[in-house]
């Protein structure tokens, strides 16, 4: 097998599976030990520095890192680490000093930005200090995109998101609430903007063309609208039966607030069966603690109305069973009438440009999208830019962040005439943690606890109103706890091949037979041989270059390493070292300047 | 010396036997010895050895005397019985233990100065005794504990931390083993242990006093250029004679041997040994070969390793002395003490 090249930043950084798995590769053991010393301010700039919005994150997150946990590998859960991230900023106190601010000396560029969402604003943070003058302009009356229109209040407070939307602003974004964009072409002939960037999100709500949708419109609502109607202030009652239709995440936050809004009995319908669903587990648990009828299996057939007003709607039940090529086909096993005095339906949502004109040069693929480049963010027209759910539509806020990044990067490129395709490369530092004998710079113990759950309001509490949160956070023994649970995975295990004496005491003290000094072999004969075969190939196989006595290698199975640190505890030459991996990211304007070369021992 | 526990953690791939242990249940405490003690990978292999074998941790007896080696019962096996006797008196513990209670399963550690020096006499009237007992001797060369005085087993000429040659000739453990005409005699290497796990298994499978002296490196004191037990002098001058394959009783023999290189030994429980023969002339069942053959590559300055002799059909210490089978524990009072009455009639037979 070839040795591994782990001066290859990507290599470690695939080992730090919730930093690979997070879109924005946000820190996440460091931000986690960060917390547990009490310094949460630092915590919380370090999150920001990645993800930008750390207090909004940490409540309304997917979490992409925590189905990728280590610790689900371990012990079945993973670490809570988007609730600990909420600690963070919950408190992290004043952080004014610290946050960005303008550059005094202007470079002279102006860059529009269109829509007011987490994606546009990632671009204005990163670029407001290098000098841009950055212009949002905003259709509705207020900030934040659809993290204010979608989320329900009782996800995320409307202070919390405030706070992070404001800390942006205020480092000198010029913005411009009430200016819809009508047409592309005018905009840009009038202001004459250097860049443009367009995060303009995916505002519109699919339909349900079946039977009876035209006669029942007025009792019929597209969910995102909804929603945003709520979160105005425009609608405020709701009739007692709802029908939801759909089961991703928008139809659970459709669900919930329905609920607020006096509806008894809410039911939500999927096709198909439960784990196809695309909400989130975690929030299809929460719906169901707020006696939320989830429908498996149920496909809408058409809507039923007596005396030219809706009754409700009827249904197909369904079997999934998968035919020859493994999709899943539909096979019809009943019909049920189920009644609803108003149908919501969550279904999927898309980015709509009637505002963009078809000849200015931004060209649109097959399915009415402007063709935007996977790297550079940059339309076909020059000097426009695309992100967030406008750019391949609907992702969650953690993508349109590292969008923002992205874009930003390019941004300050085609501003200096550069070419948007050099990106910056990424880089390393990799610090060896050994304090003395027995003594490591971080918390190496395993802990044995359980996933903290996080406690909700009672139920009679919430309902009260659309506004009250009804995660409480954690409190400081659960912080301690779930913080103990992280397995600190940048704390690499390191390996140097020509300081091996091959005693074999790594391998007989790891607690997981992770290790093996063997004959080189092809990789998948090397994954058998390991004491605890190494079978999950999603995961790496590291492999040394020849050891010096023997010319055998020392291999290392990454899936189910605990980062314990025995290995180097027990290693008489430190052959094995305990590094800490900081990935060094690249941002508009910072790049990377520290290297990723390796200390030599 | 480490502070830092080894996490008790369950992962659903690691390998269980058929008592559906892991290897974990067989380990002890966290090892105090220094990081990269040969000791630390004996035990691991002992551990594996056990694990393999599926031996009940309870039903086994762990005994050492003094020293680093001595030290390392305490490393595996929390659930069995122990006794950290006297300096060099473990053999003696051993014999009167086994003695006692016979079906229990008798794992002796012990090192150089323990075995060679201060216990010299003792272990050779284990051997003779041929008590029932796997000894492991781990093997040094240096007087670890006390901070690197040459022990009974270096070299002439080895050379001490400070550069120190050494002029005393060393006892060389295997050969005194088979003059004293021991059963079961092995050498091998902590730091291989594909050699070292089945001679361990054949160990504790032997009826009989089955030695096996471990070329262990002390990373501290006995590791540096001019050392013949460094960890890199050992892996130069290693020859394998004898490898060792070990096939359960209860399994099928599936591995087709060539003949003439593989000799099957079936040891008193019926489990197979194959000794894979380096040398096609070498008969492991052979004593004064065996012998011979060691003498023959000490002089070449190599050390020969492997399972060097076994002698299946030897009588132990019970079938020697006739011993009553059952554990004295589980004989009635009236038995292990027949009274007054019985000692006179006894007493009348020498007069």
């Amino acid at each position: 097998m070839k040795p591994t090249d782990t001066s290859d930043p990507q290599y470690y950084h695939r080992v730090v599976d919730c930093q690979w798995a997070c879109p924005a590769h946000t820190n996440v053991p460091e931000y986690i030990r960060l917390i547990a010393q009490g310094k949460y301010a630092e915590s919380y700039m370090l999150n920001r520095e990645s993800n930008v919005f750390p207090g909004i994150l940490g409540r309304t997150c997917d979490r992409p890192c925590e189905p990728a946990c280590r610790r689900t590998r371990i012990d079945g859960k993973p670490v809570a680490i988007c609730r600990l991230k909420r600690v963070a900023s919950d408190h992290k106190g004043d952080i004014t000093g610290l946050l960005p601010t303008a550059s005094e000396e202007k470079n002279g560029k102006r860059v529009g930005l269109i829509g007011c969402g987490p994606a546009s604003l990632t671009v204005a943070n990163d670029l407001l200090p290098l000098g841009y003058e950055c212009t949002i302009f905003e259709k509705h009356g207020e900030t934040g995109g659809l993290m204010r229109t979608n989320i329900p209040k009782f996800r995320l407070p409307p202070h919390v998101l405030d706070e992070e939307v404001d800390a942006i602003l205020d480092i000198g974004v010029d913005l411009r609430l009430n200016h819809e964009v009508t047409s592309m072409n005018a905009f840009l002939e009038e202001h004459g903007f250097d860049a443009v960037f367009i995060g303009s999100g995916a505002p519109k709500g699919k339909d349900l063309d079946i039977p009876g949708r035209q006669e029942a419109a007025p009792w019929i609502e597209i969910g995102i609208t909804w929603l945003e109607s709520v979160a105005f202030g425009h609608v405020t009652e709701i009739e007692e039966n709802v029908l939801i239709i759909g089961v991703g995440n928008t139809a659970m936050d459709c669900c919930r607030t329905a609920r607020r809004l006096g509806a008894v009995g809410v039911q939500v319908m999927g096709r198909k069966g439960r784990k196809h669903f695309k909400a989130s587990p975690w929030e299809l648990e929460d719906a169901e603690e707020e006696l939320i009828e989830i429908v498996e299996n149920h496909a809408p057939k058409d809507f039923v109305l007596e005396d030219g007003k809706l009754k409700g709607m009827t249904f197909e039940i369904s079997d999934w069973v998968p035919d020859d090529n493994g999709s899943l086909k539909q096979k019809v096993t009943g019909e049920v009438f189920l009644p609803a005095e108003r149908v919501i339906l969550a279904i999927g949502q898309d980015a709509a440009f009637p505002w963009i004109e078809r000849d200015i040069g931004i060209e649109f693929d097959k399915w009415d999208m402007p063709v935007v480049d996977k790297t550079t963010y940059m339309t076909t027209r020059p000097g426009v830019f695309s992100g967030g759910d406008a750019a391949w539509g609907p992702e969650n806020i953690i993508w349109a962040v590292e969008h923002g990044h992205q874009a930003a990067i390019s941004i300050h490129q085609y501003c200096r005439g550069l070419p948007v395709t050099d990106r910056p490369a990424i880089g390393m530092n990799l610090v060896s943690q050994k304090m003395g004998i027995a003594q490591w710079s971080y918390s190496n113990d395993y802990d044995q606890a359980l996933r903290t759950q996080m406690r909700h309001v009672d139920l009679t509490t919430r309902f009260k109103g659309l506004d009250v949160e009804v995660e409480l956070g954690f409190n400081a023994e659960e912080t301690v706890r779930e913080l103990e649970r992280c397995l600190n995975c940048d704390m690499e295990t390191h390996f140097t091949d020509h300081l091996c004496i091959e005693c074999d005491a790594c391998i007989d003290v790891c607690p997981v037979q992770c290790l093996l000094i063997s004959p080189d072999a092809e990789e998948a004969e090397l994954r058998v041989r390991v004491p605890a075969p190494a079978t999950n190939i999603d995961q790496p196989l590291f492999a040394s270059g020849d050891l010096p006595h023997t010319k055998r290698i020392m291999v290392k199975d990454e899936d189910i390493c605990i980062h314990c640190g025995l290995c180097a505890e027990r290693c008489p030459t430190a052959a094995w070292d305990m590094r800490k991996f900081d990935l060094l990211q690249p941002y508009a304007g910072r790049p990377v300047t520290v290297s990723g070369e390796l200390a030599q021992v | 010396m480490t502070s830092i526990t080894k996490p008790r953690i369950r992962i659903p791939k690691l390998d269980r036997n058929a008592l559906g242990l892991t290897r974990m249940d067989y380990e002890g405490s966290m090892s105090t010895l220094c990081a990269g003690c040969g000791h630390d990978s004996i035990t691991a292999a002992l551990t594996h050895a056990f694990f393999e074998l599926a031996l009940p941790p309870h039903r086994a007896v762990k005994l050492s005397g003094i020293g680093c080696s001595s030290k390392t019962t305490a490393y595996f096996l929390s659930q069995a019985h122990g006794f950290n006797g006297v300096h060099g008196r473990m053999p003696a513990v051993a014999s009167g233990a086994n003695a006692a209670h016979q079906e229990l399963t008798y794992i002796g550690i012990s090192g150089d100065g323990d075995s060679l020096s201060i216990g010299l006499g003792q272990l050779c009237h284990a051997i003779r005794r041929n008590v029932n007992m796997l000894y492991v001797l781990e093997n040094n060369g240096v007087y670890g504990l006390t901070k690197g005085q040459f022990s009974a087993s270096s070299d002439v000429g080895s050379k001490s931390k400070k550069g120190e040659p050494n002029q005393d000739g060393p006892i060389d453990p295997v050969a005194m083993a088979l003059t004293l005409g021991a059963t079961f005699v092995a050498r091998s290497f902590s730091g291989d242990k594909e050699q070292l796990v089945p001679i361990m298994m054949a160990g504790l499978r032997h009826r009989g006093f089955a030695f096996v002296d471990v070329l262990s490196p002390c990373v501290t004191f006995n590791d540096h250029e001019g050392s013949t037990k460094s960890y890199t002098f050992i892996r130069k001058s290693n020859s394998e004679v004898v490898g060792t394959g070990f096939v359960p009783i209860q399994e099928q023999i599936s591995t087709q041997y060539e003949p003439g290189s593989v000799r099957p030994v079936t040891v008193h429980d019926g489990t197979t040994l194959y000794l894979r023969k380096v040398d096609a002339s070498y008969d492991p069942t052979d004593r004064s070969m065996a012998y011979a053959y060691l003498k023959e590559h000490q002089d070449r300055g190599e050390i020969a390793t492997g399972l060097l002799y076994i002698q299946e059909d030897s009588a132990d210490l019970h079938a020697r002395e006739k011993t009553v089978a059952t554990p004295l524990r589980d004989l009635t009072f009236e038995s292990l003490c027949p009274g007054a009455a019985a000692l006179e009639d006894l007493m009348d037979e020498y007069i």
